[in-house]
């Protein structure tokens, strides 16, 4: 009988340094899965981004860059308009792309560059120890919103799925979850899509995938699924939001 | 071919072209706009890439990607659009990515002015950006040498694995002057596939290549900074590059001057010649790596009497002509900013005051 | 031996222009030229200037406090730069537009009306090159013949514009030997 389970060869053997009960891990394995069923690990470059997920370069195998905060979707353009031969993903957290890297993202979709972005949602900005993000939940209490956010002041959580989706360039936007084996599922077809549509060369994709993390709410892994069902996923409502056709 | 009338920033596009930097991201600013006009319509000419980027600051990031990937790239801008970019060449010098800038300045500091300066000196040799980093710095003062050292940087900055920057100014972007285009370079960045995102399949091992500045391990960090403190220190050594003029005189006085108010000093030195009295002048070709040997040396002289680094700026370039000469001769500093340049006139009568003033 | 000319008017009269042509001319000539526009906010307001300088060694200072020649399309540029212009130059006047004199008596005057020449030919969008043609019959700062050249080099793409512009050559001499 053979194996019927083993790490995919675009991850490697490095043990994560990310929290229990966060989704990183998940999410990087489907993007390893993805890279294997589409055979491109040796043609591969990842954008490492500023956040939880700066060492990522260390748990994938394929080519990798680190971007500065915010600039991932700038190098990936750099990469991909020089050597639009190899394939390109950002991997980029909610305070790096929807804070500092706004511009830098919505330029990309924008020109329609042909590379794929992962977009994880939790938020919170988690490396630096739980401040308060553009995704952050009305009344969520961060460390920078010790009283909860407070809209009046810093306005509601932006819809980054739905913002990029109302460009006019045609792109593959979705936003999904991890938080269950039913979403996972469709979390890994969304991201082989997004990778299909680079391939054919046919537009920019970005998933956008809701996670948690439970050190920085505060919460054991449980209720922060919990928490992400009743709290998150009202808001950031899952699905397709823009296809290329 | 022979000669042709070409504008500076026209002639810094083509001069990139002809060195096979086909790549090219940049963001409008004046002046030197047109190198971007030229280039989107040439590089499609030869299946080059030309992208006008959304701000100075994804410029920095697409030429550190591309870069990154092993390409040769390059951009310009001018000294407000260069300090969005400092972040990012503090990246690819730390990633030690070869890639080159073109700095056309105008007068600042803030939003400034339009017109040419010398100002940004500090910033492109000692830093602009964090941490401990060096950029060979090459200063033109004339559009054909900006063509010399435009073809030149790209193989230095894969010789060394560093960025480059061309420190131009105003004038030296918008005047035209006949210039005369070497042969193309016909050489391909080297090794890149060793170091630089080609992707796996490039390699025969099949490893990975991480281009990266996090060294979270201080003594990673501090490995790195040995590394590059020994490139700088071996390109201190290799790649000095100067110009004399009127040095084959008993001068009494040496001015220390580079690009175009090396020139209006030239201009200046011709007319001090007539009525009597000798000035030599070094120009330092390259700003980093600092002539300073050479500048010692040229003090040495028994006839010299005193130093002036004459300059478009309010005395930047001053110390390092000062450490240069190590307190054996004295060093004063003549210069405007802000878009003035001083005349042929105006420097004589400062150098004539400075000198009767040390030296009577 | 350096020489420098001074051209400036308003925006539109194709001054930067007629730098060019005659910077093209000084290279033909295997001189050392250098043109420098005015590329500072006043390029906004509508007036436009360039300076041409000509050698025939290297070039040293790109800044002139005062040049050889001028040539003035418009008033406020013969008010500004006449004064700065060097003993026994050529100040170039387009009397069409300029009713007054350059006020020097140590400059060789050349009063030529070439807005009113241009019009005469069919466009007043000549008038910048009646008064190179001028300017470089009376200075002889290039062979005419070269100059002319440069002239048609310039617009050889351009039939109509050509043929309109080596009137506009001729024109120009003529109102300048008179």
């Amino acid at each position: 009988m053979g194996k019927v389970f083993q790490k995919p060869e675009a991850m490697s053997s490095n043990h994560t340094h990310y929290c229990p009960g966060c989704t990183h891990g998940i999410i990087h394995r489907l993007i390893a899965e993805v890279i294997d069923e589409l055979g491109i690990m040796g043609n591969t470059v990842g954008i490492a981004p500023v956040g939880c997920a700066v060492l990522a370069y260390n748990y994938f195998e394929c080519d990798f860059q680190e971007a500065a905060h915010g600039r991932a979707p700038a190098m990936a353009t750099g990469i991909k308009r020089v050597r639009p031969d190899l394939t390109v993903f950002t991997y980029q957290g909610d305070g790096d792309l929807a804070s500092i890297g706004m511009g830098e993202i919505i330029h990309a979709a924008n020109r329609g560059e042909k590379f794929t972005t992962i977009f994880v949602n939790n938020a919170v900005y988690g490396m630096t120890g739980g401040q308060m993000a553009p995704t952050t939940m009305p009344n969520q209490k961060t460390s920078t919103s010790p009283f909860g956010r407070d809209v009046e002041s810093v306005g509601m959580p932006m819809k980054v799925a739905e913002l990029l989706s109302a460009l006019q360039t045609p792109a593959f936007i979705t936003r999904q979850t991890v938080i269950k084996p039913k979403y996972i599922t469709r979390t890994k077809k969304s991201i082989k899509k997004a990778f299909e549509y680079q391939l054919a060369n046919k537009c920019f994709s970005l998933v956008e995938v809701v996670s948690t993390c439970p050190t920085n709410w505060g919460m054991t892994s449980l209720d922060a699924i919990k928490w992400t069902e009743e709290t998150l996923l009202p808001y950031y409502e899952l699905g397709d939001k823009k296809l290329p056709e | 071919m022979g000669k042709i009338l070409m504008k500076g920033n026209e002639a810094i596009g083509e001069a990139a072209i002809r060195a096979g930097c086909l790549n090219y991201f940049a963001y409008p600013i004046t002046p030197q706009s047109e190198v971007a006009e030229y280039l989107s319509k040439r590089l499609p000419e030869v299946d080059g890439v030309f992208l006008q980027a959304e701000s100075e600051v994804a410029v920095a990031y697409m030429i550190f990607g591309a870069s990154g990937a092993g390409e040769r790239v390059f951009t310009t801008s001018s000294s407000p659009g260069i300090s969005l970019m400092c972040e990012g060449l503090s990246y690819v010098a730390c990633a030690e990515c070869p890639a080159v800038y073109v700095n056309i300045i105008r007068g600042g500091p803030g939003l400034g002015g339009i017109l040419p300066s010398q100002a940004d000196y500090f910033q492109a040799t000692k830093g602009g950006g964090h941490g401990d980093y060096r950029l060979i710095v090459m200063a033109p003062d004339t559009v054909q040498e900006a063509v010399e050292m435009v073809m030149r940087a790209f193989p230095l900055a894969e010789k060394y694995r560093n960025p480059v920057m061309i420190l131009g100014d105003g004038l030296i972007g918008q005047m035209m002057e006949p210039v005369e285009f070497p042969d193309h370079l016909k050489t391909e960045p080297s090794n890149k596939n060793d170091w630089a995102t080609t992707g796996m399949d490039t390699r025969k091992s099949k490893t990975k290549n991480i281009v990266k500045s996090l060294f979270l391990d201080p003594a990673e960090l501090y490995k790195k900074n040995i590394i590059l403190k020994e490139k700088y220190d071996i390109i201190k050594e290799e790649e000095v590059m100067y110009d004399t003029y009127n040095m084959d005189v008993d001068y009494k006085m040496l001015i220390v001057s580079y690009g175009t108010m090396s020139r209006v000093c030239s201009t200046a030195i011709d007319l001090m010649k007539a009525d009597g009295f000798e000035v030599g002048m070094l120009r330092p070709q390259t700003l980093f790596p600092f002539p300073e040997k050479e500048i010692f040396a040229a003090a040495q002289k028994e006839s010299v009497k005193m130093l002036a680094s004459i300059e478009m700026s309010m005395g930047q370039m001053v110390e390092d002509v000062e450490r240069s000469v190590k307190g054996t001769r004295p060093v004063e500093w003549y210069g405007k900013a802000g878009g003035e340049v001083p005349t042929p006139e105006e420097v004589i009568e400062a150098v004539t005051s400075m000198y009767n003033k040390e030296c009577a | 031996m350096q020489k420098e000319v001074m051209f400036a008017g308003f925006g539109g009269q194709g001054i930067l222009s007629i730098g060019k042509i005659l910077a093209h001319a000084a290279m033909e000539e295997g001189k050392e030229v250098i043109w420098i526009p005015s590329y500072g906010p006043e390029m906004r307001g509508g007036t436009a200037y360039c300076m041409v300088v000509i050698s025939d060694r290297k070039i040293g200072s790109p800044i002139i406090k005062r040049p050889q020649h001028l040539v003035a399309m418009n008033r406020p540029s013969l008010d500004k730069f006449a004064p700065e212009v060097k003993p026994e130059g050529v100040i170039l006047i387009n009397t069409s537009l300029i009713p007054v004199d350059a006020g020097r008596s140590d400059i060789d005057e050349v009063k030529v009306p070439a807005s009113d020449i241009a019009n005469s030919l069919g466009s007043m969008r000549s008038a910048n090159i009646v008064a190179l043609s001028a300017f470089t019959a009376r200075s002889g700062i290039v062979e005419f013949d070269t100059m002319k050249q440069c002239v048609k080099n310039e617009f050889m793409k351009k039939p109509k514009v050509l043929e309109l512009n080596m009137l506009a050559v001729e024109e120009g001499k003529n109102a300048a030997v008179n």
